[in-house]
């Protein structure tokens, strides 16, 4: 009986003794963090985003891009970067710890989450810890709401949606449309709600609209069959390239072969291994970024990537990139210095982002609106003999 | 209450409270000294989520004896249904507390109902069997909620599923937004009200375990025809338990939701059905002192692994298969030493049927 006490005695004191050294942690973190600023004077840009799991290709484009961007910015002199990247593993709690983990490290700038749903979640405490938050990737509209402090980088999903709907009335692309989308996920879904109520306010005519989840992405046979009994002469698609990829594979082995109209998430069909290219023969895709564009800029980033990670950076790294330039900018132009507080830094950056025009990689004279979003023109792309070309 | 007079359960009892309150009270000084790191401040609410939810489970595992593989459904429904009723409620009521405890309360009971109309076909399967359909119900619960729709505006509640049909005035906003799950949540979820529903859970379990229906619970984990000969009602004995289990993992899921500003469905997955197997298993069966201590470790564990940044999981994968081994190693607890081996005495019980069930 006595032996219990002890026990539970112990017990307590062993977790108190946990307790205390995750705050010990923590305190060291701060004593860094004011040491670090008066040495190494460099700003700290945090990020969350999936570096495992399903979603890893987005959060590792983003990591790698990002870091590309800031070695080449902390190599003009000037402000200095220091970024850090956790992982979420596009997951909402993850990515709140991870994004607690950041603070305690003594983020004074964020690129939010790579991810929509995270995004959500971190961009409140953005809004709350005043922190000031630029995602490259977390397009819903849940991120940027109603928080003064964080912007967008990639075009929220409204606006894909309805900017899809506008191009093909606009160009007359197709008379009966067909949708596939995937029911379960934010981004996809998010694109089609708002694409199908512009189609409505256009009257385009959608004959078919059938859906998708995670567990069933390997076989669309019953969404093209729907759509092809319908005579749908136009596929819109707002997935993601993965399971795009699938659905023009499996179209034609149907000999089904109306135009097919995807998003920015279609971006990186032509570099997916093992994909026949032909396959994507005349599909057409808004997207901000193309690997194959002519200018130097992008031609020395994609080099770069390739020759780090051997893979072509597909919209996400690009999105970082110009995320981390954009912060760079915005830093200059307001004289911000390291030893400002995240507080300060915040204040000035949204006088920045709301009034500067940023040139990147992703579109030209790019302007933020309050609400966050940004304004930038979308590129409709076909692709031709295996690349992009504009159209 | 002099310790020595009490018997050895309500002793043992007591220390599990004791326990909570110690860690309680030792978290909000930290806090009031401001000597505690984001990180682990962040993950207070979801660690008492956590850990109502390992009791919870432990009560259908540990004392029913049945093995449940869909518990994260009972956390979806509660959690879902919690934050709509949250939401509601905070039009009229402007105290978070008393909102928080309605939604609970709401979540609670749509949680329990769930339970009953799983639980009434369900429990006349046993183990396997059990076990499977626990986990289709997991599932379902996860279908449904990604196709559900719930707007409210100034005329009420507006439902509808698969497609996007609501029809609300202008000021309506849209709650559950099918794949895209709880928008806008109100972030009313407090340490003190984690602390408050363990305290609750644990004092329901624990004086249902010592109650008469508790010992014909446990009498039908061990030996179910022998139960049934002395007259025992099977179906409404163990459904008593698996209710009372989902209800708590209701309002485990509300307490989680109301910390994030967003949750989607597919969070409550059979991964973490799985992950809160795990912190029964780990704490032993039927222990709920031993529930309470793996979900906190295993809950702050991966936060404290991120230094090895992408080969976190695997260590923490290496960790619990250690201590997996080391807590059910003999050889290895007798090796600690007269202390030590009293110490890891606690976590001895072994994982059996016929434990005494007592945390």
């Amino acid at each position: 009986m006595k032996m219990k006490k002890v026990i539970a005695t112990a017990l307590v004191g062993f977790m108190a003794m946990g307790m205390l050294a995750g705050c010990g942690g923590g305190n060291d973190t701060q004593k860094d963090n004011q040491q670090g600023g008066d040495a190494v004077a460099a700003i700290k840009v945090g990020g969350t985003g999936p570096l495992t799991g399903g979603a890893s290709i987005y959060g590792l484009a983003v990591q790698r891009g990002a870091e590309i961007a800031i070695e080449e910015v902390n190599a003009k002199g000037g402000i200095q970067f220091e970024f850090k990247m956790e992982d979420d593993a596009h997951d909402t709690e993850k990515a709140v710890n991870a994004y607690n983990a950041l603070k305690d490290w003594g983020m004074q700038l964020s690129l939010n989450s790579v991810t929509t749903a995270p995004g959500t979640a971190t961009s409140d405490l953005n809004f709350e810890d005043r922190i000031f938050g630029l995602t490259p990737s977390a397009s819903g509209t849940g991120v940027t709401e109603g928080k003064d402090n964080v912007f967008q980088m990639c075009f929220a999903d409204p606006n894909q949606g309805s900017a899809s709907a506008q191009y093909i009335a606009d160009q007359k692309l197709g008379t009966k449309i067909g949708i596939i989308y995937k029911n379960d996920d934010a981004y996809s879904s998010g694109i089609y709600q708002t694409f199908q109520a512009k189609a409505a306010d256009l009257g385009l005519n959608i004959v078919s609209t059938t859906t998708f989840t995670t567990d069933s992405q390997n076989d669309f046979t019953v969404q093209l069959q729907d759509a092809k009994n319908a005579g749908a002469d136009l596929l819109f698609l707002p997935m993601y390239y993965d399971a795009a990829s699938l659905i023009l594979g499996q179209a034609a082995t149907m000999d089904y072969a109306p135009k097919f109209f995807g998003v920015d998430g279609m971006d990186g069909i032509l570099t997916l291994e093992g994909f026949d290219t032909a396959l994507a023969e005349g599909v057409m895709l808004l997207t901000p970024f193309s690997a194959d564009a002519e200018d130097d800029r992008t031609k020395a980033f994609v080099a770069k990537y390739q020759d780090l990670y051997g893979e072509i950076p597909n919209q996400f790294a690009a999105d970082a990139y110009d995320c981390i330039y954009a912060l760079h900018q915005a830093c200059e132009a307001a004289g911000a210095t390291a030893d400002m507080t995240a507080a300060e830094l915040n204040d000035l950056m949204i006088e920045q982002f709301t009034s500067m025009s940023f040139d990147g990689l992703t579109g030209a004279g790019a302007t933020w609106s309050e609400n966050g979003q940004v304004n930038k023109d979308p590129k409709g792309m076909v692709i031709q003999g295996g690349v992009y070309v504009g159209m | 209450m002099n310790l020595k007079t009490m018997n050895k359960t309500t002793r043992s009892n007591m220390i599990t409270y004791l326990m909570v309150i110690v860690a309680f009270v030792i978290v909000q000084v930290m806090m009031a000294g401001g000597n505690i790191s984001s990180s682990l401040k962040g993950q207070l609410v979801p660690i008492c989520a956590y850990i109502v939810m390992a009791i919870s489970l432990n009560l259908t595992v540990g004392v029913l004896g049945e093995l449940s593989l869909g518990h994260a459904g009972f956390m979806s429904a509660g959690a879902f249904s919690g934050v709509v009723a949250a939401q509601c409620f905070s039009q009229n009521i402007n105290n978070p507390v008393l909102v928080l405890i309605l939604a609970m309360i709401v979540g609670g009971i749509v949680a329990a109902i769930v339970g009953v109309l799983v639980g009434v076909p369900v429990l006349r399967l046993s183990g396997d069997y059990l076990a499977i359909v626990t986990l289709a119900f997991g599932e379902i619960i996860k279908g449904i909620v990604n196709n559900l729709f719930v707007g409210l505006d100034s005329n009420g509640l507006h439902f509808c599923m698969i497609k996007n049909t609501l029809e609300m005035d202008t000021d309506g906003k849209l709650l559950i937004n099918g794949p895209m799950g709880l928008l806008g949540i109100p972030r009313i979820a407090t340490f003190t009200m984690g602390f408050v529903l363990i305290m609750v859970c644990l004092i329901v379990i624990f004086n249902l375990v010592n109650s008469k229906s508790g010992r014909a619970i446990m009498a039908l984990r061990d030996n179910k025809i022998a139960a049934q000969s002395v007259g025992i009602n099977v179906t409404n004995y163990k459904l008593m338990a698996f209710v009372i289990s989902a209800a708590m993992a209701g309002m485990a899921g509300v307490l989680f939701a109301t910390n994030f500003s967003t949750v989607v469905a597919s969070k409550f997955d059979i991964n973490t059905s799985i992950l809160v197997l795990v912190f029964v298993v780990l704490g032993g069966l039927g222990n709920m002192r031993g529930s309470i201590i793996a979900a906190t470790v295993l809950t702050v564990l991966p936060e404290m692994l991120r230094e090895f940044s992408e080969y976190r999981m695997l260590v923490y994968a290496i960790v619990l298969i250690v201590m997996m081994l080391a807590t059910n190693n003999p050889t290895l607890k007798n090796a600690l030493g007269s202390f030590g081996a009293k110490v890891t005495g606690i976590f001895k019980k072994k994982p059996a049927k016929g434990d005494n069930a007592n945390g």
